[in-house]
């Protein structure tokens, strides 16, 4: 599904990251760890097609429709409502039964009653259960999460616990976490980062 | 066409957003009275019709760049331009539907704008009408798209005027001479032709904006 | 092109420039209405082409780089239009002489070309604010390109407005540079062209050979790293 060789990426002066190298299967559940700015949400930016290389090559075997990404921004829009964000999200990405899915998934995560509130208004926990809620929404074969347990509270996270099992072994998994010991259980492959 | 589709729900969600915060366009309307009025004191005198059209489109393009400085704000505060990147749409709908909400807004501040020009210094006709809706549109267009390259600068709203103005100078030409001359047709084609032609460059090379 | 060494070229703008000026200052007849004073125009004139073939050569690696994704191509832009602000504001300044010896003044609204250079002059200093508001990476590259592209395109549209503009601006200016050229005055002007068009190549392969040598050197430093 993804294949790293020699990765290396250069902020002007600045090295983020070193020869990486990566292989993940497809159904694979790949962990990455390490310190602070170690590059890990470079790494996963540039797995998910937000960032380019500037050295060595990747090759990712799913379109930009099946690749779903989690960063430390939930990535919505807080003026506007959940239902609003996921409908933007979902005729973006041209999910079949836009509504159902939406509904389904706000159910799932809790957001049911809170759908016609702004974002705004919400906690950081909520927030980032919306931002899942999107990464999901249209079901992508590749889920690149970048430190998803940081801003849950413990309902939240146990949400995503089930979640992560749930589609553990369909769907391929690149995950960085501050927590190793949580998804472990999950985890086909480890990848620490130094700085 | 699921093209049109994407620019659809994007400039919904853009005209939605300012619906809420409303602050961009009250902020412009304010500004393009505040503006007629400093000018009116900056020059002395009682000015000519050439001259009072020339403040109008000074006024009507720094009212401009006072919106285009706000359309791509909430993408880059609040990070979102990530997500609309990683959508499959294509990438040049993120421009257009920013350009197509921009024009809105600039429209419904020239709905009072040019009324406020008449009620000040001189009546408007048709022609300038025309001359103000072409123009709008190759200033929202390449407007959108050099601020979409700004946001990821570090100057920032510093950069947009300085990327703009010499891009806006055809424009200025265009409108000022489809107000005031005998014979307008030829600016106003002119005008015409400047915003095909840049906007079909826009359309183009936004992936490349975008794209780290 | 590529393949000329360096010490050729330097050599060659060296004596293509001396023969230029010695053409234009002594071999080229005295302008009827302006006497010796006008033969600046040869350098403004051939100044002027010759920043135009920068920015153009600007967009065209501009072009190669999006399209073709040539590595190289970033940079050799870059210099490009680096060249030709270089060269540009030689031509604002001679034209400014210019300006000053056929009407007295530094500065004349009613030369089409000197204005369309004025506008061009600013788009492409925005180019350099752009590039240096930009850590140094793809993306920077990227909008470098896209924007010497909007600035090529720019060139004749600017050129056609102020054509345009010239209806209800000024009136029509009886401009020096009339028919009369043929003879000496075609050769020492093209003399003077080739002179400044050779010279900027020159200095372009100087400036890209010592980026691209700063650019080797980082990359060195970061391997030993």
């Amino acid at each position: 599904m993804l294949s790293a060789r020699r990765l290396g990426k250069r902020y002007g002066e600045k090295r983020v990251l070193r020869r990486i190298d990566l292989d993940l299967p497809r159904g694979g559940f790949l962990v990455v760890t390490g310190p602070n700015g170690a590059g890990k949400t470079t790494l996963l930016r540039i797995c998910a097609g937000l960032a380019q290389p500037t050295e060595g090559t990747i090759e990712r075997a799913a379109t930009r429709a099946q690749v779903g990404y989690l960063g430390h921004e939930p990535l919505v829009y807080r003026e506007l409502t959940a239902l609003e964000n996921l409908e933007l999200y979902g005729r973006l990405y041209r999910i079949p039964e836009r509504r159902e899915r939406v509904g389904m998934l706000l159910e799932r995560f809790g957001l049911w009653e809170a759908r016609r509130e702004r974002v705004g208004s919400y906690s950081r926990g909520m927030t980032q259960r919306l931002a899942l809620c999107r990464v999901l929404l249209h079901e992508p074969e590749l889920l690149v999460l970048d430190e998803p347990y940081s801003a849950l509270d413990e309902a939240g996270a146990e949400l995503l616990d089930a979640q992560l099992a749930e589609l553990r072994g369909e769907r391929t998994f690149l995950v960085s976490t501050h927590d190793p010991a949580r998804v472990e259980p999950l985890a086909s492959d480890r990848l620490a980062l130094a700085t | 066409m699921s093209y049109v589709r994407d620019v659809g729900a994007l400039a919904r969600k853009d005209l939605l957003l300012e619906l809420r915060a409303r602050d961009t366009l009250p902020a412009m309307l304010l500004f393009v009275a505040a503006v007629f009025v400093i000018f009116h004191f900056a020059l002395p005198g009682t000015p000519s019709r050439l001259e009072t059209t020339g403040f109008l489109w000074v006024a009507i393009l720094f009212t401009a760049l006072l919106g285009l400085g706000r359309a791509f704000v909430p993408e880059r505060e609040q990070r979102t331009f990530d997500g609309l990147v990683l959508a499959p749409c294509d990438r040049s709908a993120i421009w257009l539907a920013k350009s197509l909400a921009t024009l809105t807004f600039l429209v419904a501040a020239e709905v009072v704008a040019l009324p406020l020009y008449a009620l000040f210094f001189h009546p408007i006709h048709g022609a300038m009408v025309a001359a103000v809706l072409l123009a709008d549109v190759g200033i929202c267009g390449v407007g959108t798209f050099l601020g979409a390259m700004a946001v990821v600068t570090r100057a920032r709203d510093l950069l947009l005027p300085l990327l703009f103005l010499p891009l806006a100078m055809p424009i200025v030409v265009g409108a000022v001479g489809a107000s005031v001359s005998a014979s307008p047709g030829r600016y106003l084609g002119f005008l015409a032709l400047y915003d095909l032609l840049f906007a079909l460059v826009c359309w183009a090379t936004f992936e490349y904006v975008v794209a780290e | 092109m590529r393949r000329i060494p360096l010490p050729a070229l330097a050599v060659s703008s060296l004596v293509l420039v001396a023969t230029a000026l010695v053409f234009v200052f002594y071999v080229a007849p005295n302008d009827q209405t302006l006497g010796f004073s006008q033969r600046i125009f040869y350098f403004h004139v051939s100044l002027a082409f010759t920043a135009y073939a920068c920015f153009i050569g600007g967009a065209w690696n501009a072009f190669r780089h999006l399209w073709k994704r040539d590595p190289r191509a970033d940079l050799e832009s870059y210099v490009c239009v680096h060249q030709g602000l270089i060269f540009g504001a030689m031509v604002l300044l001679t034209g400014s002489i210019w300006a000053k010896i056929s009407w007295g003044r530094w500065w004349v609204w009613s030369e089409d070309e000197l204005v369309l250079f004025l506008v061009l002059y600013l788009f492409y200093c925005a180019y350099f604010m752009l590039r240096f508001s930009v850590d140094p990476g793809p993306q920077r590259a990227n909008l470098s390109a896209v924007y010497a592209l909007f600035g090529v395109i720019l060139i004749p549209v600017s050129f056609a407005a102020i054509r345009l503009a010239k209806e209800f601006l000024h009136p029509r200016v009886f401009t020096l540079h009339g028919p009369n050229f043929g003879g000496w005055i075609l050769v020492t002007y093209c003399i003077a062209q080739a002179a400044m068009l050779v010279l900027a190549y020159t200095l372009y392969r100087l400036e890209l050979g010592g980026k691209r040598l700063d650019a080797r050197l980082r990359d060195l430093r970061e391997a030993l790293a």
